[in-house]
C-alpha cells in the first residue's frame, strides 16, 4: 500500500502532536492528581437521611485532612439541601453529594466544580474558593419537569 | 474488474426501498425542526408553550426524532443505495429483508412517538434510568434496534454474494464502507439492547423493582459514542467517494479510504467512559485509558482530512492553478452537490476542535453537560453529517425517482446551505459560549432565582432563538427541495457520482476484507476496556434504584 511522502509527514506530526497531547493528559492526572471526580463510595437511595455523611447536610469543619472543611449536599427533585451556604474565602473545601430519587447534575457556575450526582453513589470533589462572590449551583443533568428550577447558592464570603 | 456489477442506475425496486426510508427521514426532519424551533423560542424567555405541551417533552421529540430517527433511516437507505449501485441490485430475498427491517423501524418509531405525545416518555434521547417511561417507549425503540439489523443484513447479504462472486478480489469501495458501518452499528446497537431488554423493560413492566443505574449508562454510552460515528461514516462516504467525482477529480488513494474505515471501527467503540467522566462508579485510571482509546480516532480522522483537500487540491492544479490556494477558486461553488456539503467539512474543523476538549480528561469537567456540549454536536451531527446528507438528497432522490436537479433547486439548495451556515454559526457560537459561562444544556427557561451569573446567559439565549429561527427556514426549504425532487421535478436522468481512485492499477490489499481479523480485534479491546470496570460496577453496586416519573 503506497502513502503519498507528505501524507507521511502530515501524519508523523499529527500523530507526535497527540501523543504530547496524551502525555500532559497522563502527567496531570496522575503526577499531579487531576482526576475527574469519582469516589467508588455507595449509599442506600432510600437511607439517605440515615447516612453518617448525609444527617447533616452543609458546612463542616474537620480536622487531620487534606481539605479544612466538608461542604454536603443531597439532591431531591427538584431541590438541593442545603438551599444557600455560605464558605469562608481561601477555604479548601471537599464538596460532597448524592441522590435521593434520580440522576442530578452538579455544576457550580464560574468554577471548576462540576459533577454527576446519581442514586447509590457518593460524587466528591475537593476544591478551592479563593474569589469573593456568589456562585450558582444548578442542575445540569435532565431530572423531570422542575429541572430547570433546581438550585442552591455558595456565597465565598471573607 | 471492478465495474462488472456496477450498475449506471440504481434498480427500480431498491429505488423503491431506499425512497421509503427517505420519506420517513424527511418526516422527521420537519417534526424535529419543529421542535428544535419551539425550544430556541422558549428558552429565549419570550415566548411559551400553548395548550399545556411541556418543555421536555418537545426536547425528548427533538432528540428522539432527529437524534435516532432521521439520521438511522436517512443511513440506511443511502447505504441501500450505495450497495445496489455498486455491488449490484439487490436479490428478491434480501430486499424482502430489507422491507421487514424498514417496517419494524417504522412501527417502532410510531410506537414510541405516540408515548411521547401521551407524555408517558419525556425521558429525552439518552433515557437514563431511573426515570422510568411506559414500557412501549422502551419497546419502540427496541424495535427500531431490530428492524435496524434486518436492514443491515440486507447489505451483509450482498456483500457475501458479491465475494463469491469475485474471488480474490477486494470489494467495491463504496460496499466495502457501507459494510463497515454496518458492523460498527451491529457491535455497538448490543449494548443498548442489553439495557432496554434486561434491565429497562421488565422494570417498566414492574417485574423487578429496581434497576442498576451505572450499568445502565455504561451499557448506554458503549453504543452512545460509536453512535455519532455511525452517523459520520455515511458522511465519509459521501466526501471520500462522491465528491471527488462531483467536481470532476479523483479519489485520492482507494487503500487508505479503507485504512481509515477500519480504524473507524476499532476506536469506535471501546471508548463510552469519556461520557462518563464525571460520573461516580468508575475507577479514574479506567476512565483515563478509554480516553487514550478515543483519542485514537485522530488518525484516520487526520487521514481524512488529508485526502479529502489532496483530492481538491489535485483537480484544481490539473485545472491548471497556481500558487499556493489558488486552486480554491477551480472548485465548483455553484453546485450545490459539492458546496452543501463542503460547508459541512469546514463545520467540522471547529468541531472537532471541541470535540477534543470535551474527550479530555480534565477539561470535560469545564464544560460538561453545559450548553457547549449541545453547540458542539449541531456543529458534528447538525451541520457536517445532516448538510452531507442534504447534499447526497439533491442528486440521490432524482437518481432515485427518475427526475433532474433543476437549476432552480440547485439555486435554492445553495441558499439552503448558506442559510444553514449563517443560523449555525449564530445558535452553535452562542452556545458554545454560554456552555463556558456555565449554562445547561437540556433546561428550559430560568432565571435560576435572579441570580447574576444565570442573567448573564441571557443574551446568549437570544442569539440561539435568532440562529435556531434561521435554521428553520433552512429545513423548510429543504423539506421543500426534497418534495420537488421526489414529486414534481421534470423526468430525466440525475447521475449517481462514484469517484475512481486517482491510480488505478494499485489494487487495496485483501487483509482489508478479513472480517474475522477486524471483528476480532474490536471485540479484544472492546473486552480490555470494558470488562474490569463493568465487573466492578456489578459487583459494588449500590442497592438499586426505584423507577420515577417526575414529569
Ligand atoms: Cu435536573
Ligand atoms: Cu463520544
Amino acid at each position: 500500500m503506497h502513502m503519498h511522502k507528505f501524507e507521511k509527514i502530515w501524519l508523523i506530526f499529527g500523530v507526535t502532536a497527540l501523543l504530547v497531547f496524551l502525555s500532559v493528559l497522563g502527567v496531570s492526572a496522575f503526577y499531579l492528581g487531576n482526576q475527574p471526580p469519582s469516589c467508588l463510595a455507595v449509599v442506600d437511595p432510600t437511607k439517605v437521611d440515615e447516612h453518617e455523611t448525609f444527617k447533616e447536610p452543609g458546612l463542616k469543619k474537620v480536622e487531620g485532612k487534606d481539605w479544612d472543611y466538608e461542604l454536603v449536599f443531597v439532591a431531591q427533585a427538584f431541590a438541593y439541601t442545603p438551599g444557600t451556604v455560605e464558605v469562608p474565602l481561601g477555604a479548601k473545601v471537599k464538596v460532597i453529594a448524592t441522590s435521593k430519587d434520580v440522576i442530578h447534575g452538579f455544576g457550580v457556575a464560574g468554577t471548576n466544580i462540576n459533577m454527576m450526582v446519581e442514586p447509590g453513589y457518593i460524587s466528591e470533589i475537593v476544591t478551592t474558593f479563593d474569589k469573593a462572590g456568589e456562585y450558582l449551583v444548578l442542575c445540569n443533568e435532565y431530572c423531570g419537569s422542575g429541572h430547570h428550577l433546581m438550585t442552591s447558592m455558595i456565597k465565598v464570603v471573607e | 474488474m471492478l465495474k462488472s456489477s456496477l450498475n449506471i442506475k440504481v434498480d427500480r425496486r431498491d429505488a423503491k426501498l431506499v425512497m421509503a426510508h427517505f420519506y420517513v427521514a424527511f418526516i422527521a426532519l420537519l417534526v424535529g425542526g419543529l421542535a428544535g424551533l419551539l425550544q430556541v423560542l422558549v428558552r429565549s424567555g419570550k415566548f411559551e408553550l400553548p395548550a399545556g405541551i411541556g418543555y421536555y417533552q418537545i426536547l425528548t421529540v427533538h432528540g428522539v426524532v432527529l437524534g435516532l430517527v432521521l439520521t438511522t433511516f436517512f443511513i440506511m437507505g443511502f447505504q441501500l443505495a450505495a450497495v445496489s449501485k455498486t455491488a449490484g441490485t439487490f436479490t428478491n430475498k434480501q430486499r424482502t429483508i430489507g422491507w421487514i427491517g424498514f417496517w419494524i423501524m417504522t412501527i417502532g418509531t410510531v410506537a414510541a412517538a405516540v408515548m411521547i405525545l401521551l407524555n408517558e416518555a419525556s425521558v429525552l434521547y439518552t433515557f437514563y434510568a431511573p426515570l422510568q417511561a411506559h414500557f412501549v417507549f422502551y419497546l419502540g425503540l427496541t424495535l427500531v434496534v431490530v428492524g435496524s439489523w434486518a436492514v443491515g443484513t440486507t447489505i451483509i447479504l450482498k456483500y457475501a454474494e458479491w465475494r463469491r462472486a469475485n474471488p480474490g478480489q477486494p470489494s467495491p469501495l463504496l460496499t466495502f464502507m457501507a459494510l463497515v458501518n454496518t458492523m460498527m452499528w451491529t457491535v455497538a446497537t448490543i449494548g443498548v439492547a442489553a439495557t432496554v431488554l434486561i434491565q429497562l423493560l421488565p422494570w417498566s413492566l414492574g417485574l423487578v423493582e429496581t434497576v442498576n443505574v451505572g450499568v445502565s449508562r455504561t451499557l448506554f454510552w458503549y453504543f452512545g459514542h460509536p453512535l455519532v460515528y455511525f452517523w459520520l461514516l455515511p458522511a465519509y462516504m459521501a466526501w471520500y467517494v462522491m465528491i471527488p467525482k462531483i467536481i470532476g477529480g479523483k479519489i485520492f488513494s482507494d487503500s487508505l479510504a479503507r485504512m481509515s474505515f477500519i480504524l473507524f471501527l476499532l476506536f469506535s467503540i471501546p471508548v463510552g467512559f469519556h461520557h462518563q467522566l464525571l460520573e461516580p462508579g468508575i475507577d479514574p485510571a479506567w476512565k483515563f485509558l478509554q480516553v487514550v482509546l478515543t483519542f485514537l480516532v485522530v488518525i484516520p480522522s487526520l487521514m481524512t482530512a488529508f485526502s479529502l483537500f489532496a483530492t481538491f487540491e489535485s483537480y484544481g492544479r490539473s485545472q491548471g492553478a497556481t500558487g499556493l490556494f489558488g486552486w480554491l477558486k477551480k472548485l465548483p461553488w455553484k453546485d450545490a452537490r459539492f458546496t452543501v456539503p463542503f460547508i459541512g467539512m469546514l463545520a467540522f474543523i471547529p468541531a472537532g476542535a471541541g470535540g477534543i476538549v470535551n474527550a479530555s480528561h480534565q477539561m470535560n469537567q469545564v464544560v460538561h453537560n453545559t450548553v457547549w456540549v449541545t453547540g458542539h454536536f449541531h456543529l458534528t451531527v447538525a451541520t457536517a453529517v445532516v448538510l452531507t446528507f442534504f447534499g447526497v438528497s439533491f442528486w440521490l432522490v432524482p437518481h432515485l425517482t427518475g427526475r433532474k436537479l433543476t437549476k432552480k433547486m440547485n439555486k435554492l439548495a445553495l441558499i439552503q446551505g448558506y442559510l444553514w451556515a449563517i443560523g449555525m454559526t449564530f445558535m452553535s457560537g452562542a452556545m458554545h459560549a454560554a456552555g463556558l459561562l456555565g449554562a445547561p444544556r437540556r433546561s428550559s427557561f430560568s432565571e435560576y432565582g435572579g441570580a447574576a451569573q444565570a442573567a448573564e446567559w441571557i443574551p446568549y439565549q437570544i442569539a440561539q432563538a435568532v440562529g435556531g429561527s434561521i435554521l428553520f427556514i433552512a429545513i423548510i426549504l429543504m423539506l421543500y427541495i426534497f418534495v420537488n425532487l421526489a414529486f414534481f421535478a421534470p423526468k430525466g436522468e440525475e447521475e449517481f457520482p462514484v469517484g475512481e481512485a486517482a491510480n488505478q492499477t494499485e489494487k487495496a490489499p485483501m487483509v482489508f476484507e478479513n472480517w474475522k481479523l477486524w471483528l476480532g480485534i474490536t471485540v479484544l479491546l472492546i473486552l480490555f476496556a470494558y470488562t474490569i470496570p463493568f465487573i466492578d460496577l456489578i459487583k459494588n453496586a449500590p442497592p438499586g434504584a426505584q423507577g420515577y416519573k417526575l414529569w
